[in-house]
């Protein structure tokens, strides 16, 4: 399964969401698809797309949220699962992209690839609802469920070690910012 | 279980001051703490979770408020982060890769520990690097260590942070937190 294949199988499910991603491919995959004013590519600290998207989350609960994260990144803040979980926010969904591997930094195997297993430690962390996917089917029907239901949802789609052939991007990380922020604000005067 | 250490009420945390910077930081409009909870901090956590109008967050690790602030800033809500100086220096790569990056401004208050007067050895390190690590980050900081000046200096940080977009520092201090 191609991650890109997956992004595009769920795009017109993001256009209407709030969305987080991580750095390198994601987010050079999804704007590859088409950047909107609704997506923000955390290019840099990685593990922490999950806690910001926790943060806008618990901030406008009647916003759909979706943070696309990546094992390399949420075996950086494994606690997050744990926070995400203690306080539940009932329109936020997590998909982690699992290629069991570093990819961006010449794909080195992450600890997912020696049987670190991500959906038990969601479940043991306390998400109430978690799903492996292997297809591009059942990952699109995995995330149209979670964003019809009203709960948070940890999906991990494994997906194969490619990536684009460049990362770096035209839009610049602060005019995806101050654009991301603009856009936010301005779904709250609606 | 809830002992009466775990709540704070057998150690010299002074409350009052504690319910001086919490009105503070009520008084700037802000909605949402996170925290990673340390004994100068035990009344500050409370009263954040007694009170309705606050959202308190209670972290795992105190990197994860930076994108939990992150994002209350990004849907306007304006947030605090409370943690020890240990947990400023686990939060750094965050601040430097999010908040530096993509200038997002972050009220953060942190517990002075391993300064004049510490008592616990373990403390001791910490305290030394905590401003040098400030200066070198260039993150402006300033003191809470006197009554009078508490509500003000709350302000000023939170307005410096805003208009710089830029994480601003307060440091408490044991001379504000401590009763003995």
């Amino acid at each position: 399964m191609l991650r890109l294949e997956c992004l595009r199988s769920i795009y017109s499910e993001l256009q209407n969401c709030l969305v987080v991603t991580i750095m390198g491919a994601v987010a050079a995959e999804l704007q590859s698809l088409g950047h909107r004013p609704n997506f923000f590519y955390l290019q840099h600290a990685m593990g922490l797309a999950s806690s910001m998207g926790l943060g806008l989350a618990l901030c406008l609960p009647e916003q759909q949220v979706i943070v696309i994260d990546g094992d390399g990144s949420l075996l950086m803040n494994l606690g997050s699962l744990s926070t995400m979980a203690r306080y539940r926010p009932k329109k936020l969904v997590h998909v982690v992209f699992d290629n069991e591997s570093l990819l961006s930094v010449g794909g080195f195997p992450t600890a997912t690839s020696t049987g670190t297993d991500l959906e038990g430690i969601a479940l043991a962390s306390g998400i109430p609802r978690v799903a492996t996917v292997r297809s591009v089917e059942s990952l699109k029907a995995a995330v149209t469920d979670a964003v019809r239901g009203s709960e948070l949802t940890t999906i991990i789609a494994k997906v194969e070690a490619t990536g684009p052939a460049a990362y770096v991007t035209d839009l610049s990380l602060l005019e995806n910012r101050f654009q991301f922020r603009r856009h936010v604000q301005s779904l709250k005067k609606r | 279980m809830a002992g009466a250490d775990l709540d704070g009420r057998n150690m010299p945390v002074s409350l009052t001051n504690s319910k001086l910077i919490f009105d503070a930081l009520k008084e700037c409009d802000i909605r949402m703490v996170s925290a990673l909870p340390e004994t100068w901090l035990v009344h500050l956590i409370r009263l954040a979770d007694d009170d309705p109008e606050m959202t308190l967050v209670r972290l795992a690790k105190e990197e994860e408020a930076v994108g939990v602030s992150a994002g209350a800033y990004f849907a306007g809500v304006k947030s605090a982060m409370l943690m020890q100086n240990h947990g400023f220096l686990a939060s750094i790569n965050g601040i430097v890769s999010l908040a530096h990056l993509y200038k997002i401004p972050l009220l953060m208050l942190i517990s002075y520990r391993g300064s004049f007067g510490e008592r616990d050895p373990w403390q001791t390190q910490g305290g030394n690097v905590t401003e040098p690590l400030l200066r070198a980050l260039g993150i402006p900081y300033s003191f809470l260590d006197a009554v009078e000046t508490v509500k003000k200096r709350i302000r000023q940080a939170q307005t410096l942070a805003e208009s710089s977009l830029q994480p601003v520092a307060l440091l408490l201090t044991r001379d504000l937190m401590w009763e003995e």
